[in-house]
């Protein structure tokens, strides 16, 4: 029945509530989807039995009238947060056959609170790409197509995965990361909700690291509500990861109140970038008049540091990239290429576990953080990434939240900009000044492109300030209505 | 600054990825449009400011020096793509 896999995690919660149904046949249902959609590659490893014993447990503890906030709702998790005994490939061949002892503490809070788990996703290698196109487990195929045009589109990345499978009704929601845009990023070409929490929010332990100073958890779902159901069992204090913010969590659904009278919503002028499509910028404008409707007061904002962004993320990610990934080294998991001498293995075994694009960053990052080198790249973009903060910081003396597009365009088929990497890195011009930055963002669905592409709006609150922009969030989507659904699903 | 082939073959060998000598010449093509790039971030000046190195403004916590977890030789052992006696095993590094 494809009913179920058009309920929400907040609907699905209610109608197991009401037994109206069983978590089994929620959970079957999405099993099966995910069987016949096995074109779209959203998956690495599929975990149905697991699933299903799960959603039995879940059906257990229901009858007993007990369960937790996501009990026998079936998610996805993306690739790169470790399961205990599940494969965990981080989408690397040097990951290769790699089942870690121990759970990630965010997917252990889903499973607490009575998640059950469908699989894991595809994404970008290592979290390192803009549209899951270097995953060595292939391409994913974005659920949407262009009217009139078959071609195969990328679904955005790196969490490319997640946001297909949740597009697709292939889980109710999944789990992505964010570095520099990888959960609103992919959210907003395959039309549904991505929000990155504050740095600190969620926890780190026990997700691949890729650069530790940009990367957080967040939840991808289809309505703000879900998202906000799901941020607050992965949110919160880990004594595990040394970064965690030691704070309570909110009840994020509460901040649902549709009421945004007075709001001071800052439209940063910076953001008006050369070539950005007519349409995006006409639905920004729209984006603005729907949260004035309501009662909110556009101010406009300068974030002159923006342009400076994406250099600075491409010599910090880097560098943090080329320190976390020096651990695959032949010796303790997954993917060994023997040599002579231990060095020519770890090379050996590198050259060979890692892809192209990977390789390029390491290779980027052990170059900026070289003697002779440190000051002139490293330690000048931290100095940018002060300057880039404080703009945000004089930002939000004027304004409440931030509006801007989640990317500078919709979903492109794969294969273009593959062979120039900095035109992909453009992809992440609006969201990589708030990982920067370390606030929150999430991306909403708000339209359509004439050929019928799904485009989302950003919106980035205050550090520790997830309610506002939810609240701004709920708002928005309301006055969207976005119903649209993907064709390939 | 631009990377000619030997300095690719250093940062190759720091980063400890085997690159083909024939390889070498493209991939330091590749990395030096990226480095041209980032070059624009000279345009700033950033005389006074302080480098970033901390996301949130907190002191990172102290937690007591005891042993909480340990014992699991077996459990991270089943990872190694090569293991003998409880131990990892590497090539030879001692004659």
């Amino acid at each position: 029945m494809s009913d179920f896999t058009d309920l929400t995690l907040a609907t699905a919660r209610a109608g197991l509530a009401a037994r109206k149904f069983s978590a089994v046949e929620l959970t079957q249902a999405h099993v099966s989807a995910i069987e016949r959609n096995r074109g779209l590659n959203a998956f690495i490893t599929e975990t149905p039995d697991k699933a299903l014993a799960m959603a039995k447990a879940s059906d257990e503890r229901l009858a007993r009238g007990e369960g937790g906030v996501l009990e026998g709702l079936p998610i996805a998790i993306k690739d790169l947060f470790c399961t205990k005994d599940i494969l965990t490939t981080a989408a690397s061949h040097i990951l290769d056959g790699f089942k870690p002892p121990y759970e990630s503490t965010i997917t252990q809070k889903l499973w607490d609170a009575g998640a059950n788990c469908l699989g894991k996703l595809n994404l970008d290698e290592f979290a390192m790409g803009s549209s899951n196109v270097t995953s060595h487990y292939g391409p994913v195929i974005n659920p949407w197509t262009k009217a009139g045009d078959n071609r195969q589109l990328v679904p955005g990345g790196s969490s490319g995965g997640s946001a297909a499978s949740v597009a697709a009704r292939l889980a109710l929601a999944a789990t992505g990361t964010d570095t520099g845009g990888s959960i609103r990023q992919p959210a907003g070409f395959c039309g549904i909700v991505g929000l990155k929490p504050t740095y600190g929010r969620c926890s780190r332990w026990g997700v691949v690291a890729f650069a530790s100073s940009l990367d957080q958890a967040g939840p991808m779902t289809r309505t703000v509500e879900d998202a906000a159901i799901m941020l607050g069992v992965m949110a919160g204090h880990d004594p595990k990861d040394s970064t965690s913010a030691p704070m309570a969590v909110p009840d994020f659904r509460a901040a649902l109140t549709g009421d945004i009278r007075g709001l001071r919503v800052g439209i940063p002028k910076e953001y008006r970038v050369d070539g950005m499509p007519a349409e995006i910028e006409a639905l920004w404008q729209q984006g603005i008049d729907w949260l004035k409707d309501a009662g909110a007061v556009p101010v406009e904002i300068s974030l002159p540091m923006t342009k400076h962004a994406l250099p600075t993320y491409y010599i910090i990610a880097p560098a943090e990239a080329s320190a976390n990934l020096s651990r695959y080294d032949g010796v303790r998991f997954g993917l060994r290429v023997p040599g002579a001498s231990l060095d020519e293995m770890y090379e050996n075994t590198r050259a060979a576990g890692f892809g192209a694009e990977v390789k390029r960053r390491v290779l980027i990052g052990a170059y900026v953080l070289s003697a002779g080198y440190y000051d002139a790249y490293y330690l000048k973009a931290q100095r940018l990434r002060t300057l880039i903060a404080r703009d945000f910081d004089q930002a939000f003396e004027k304004c409440d939240v931030i509006l801007t597009p989640t990317a500078p365009s919709a979903a492109f088929a794969i294969g273009e900009k593959m062979d120039d990497p900095l035109a992909m890195y453009l992809n992440d011009v609006f969201t990589v000044p708030v990982n920067l930055a370390g606030l929150p963002g999430m991306s909403v669905p708000a339209g359509l492109t004439a050929d019928g592409l799904p485009l989302g709006l950003q919106i980035i609150g205050r550090a520790f300030d997830e309610e506002t922009m939810i609240r701004a969030a709920g708002v928005l989507e309301a006055a969207a209505g976005f119903t649209a659904k993907p064709g390939r699903a | 600054m631009s990377l000619d082939k030997a300095t690719v073959a250093r940062i190759a060998t720091l980063a400890r990825i085997k690159v083909p000598e024939a390889d070498l010449e493209a991939l330091g093509q590749e990395l030096n449009q990226i480095l041209h790039w980032v070059e624009q971030l000279d345009q700033v000046d950033t005389t006074g400011v302080e480098p970033m190195t901390s996301v949130a403004a907190m002191t990172l916590p102290l937690r007591p020096d005891r042993v909480t977890d340990g014992d699991r030789a077996d459990d991270i052992l089943k990872n190694a793509p090569n293991a003998m006696h409880g131990f990892f095993t590497v090539p030879k590094v001692v004659e």
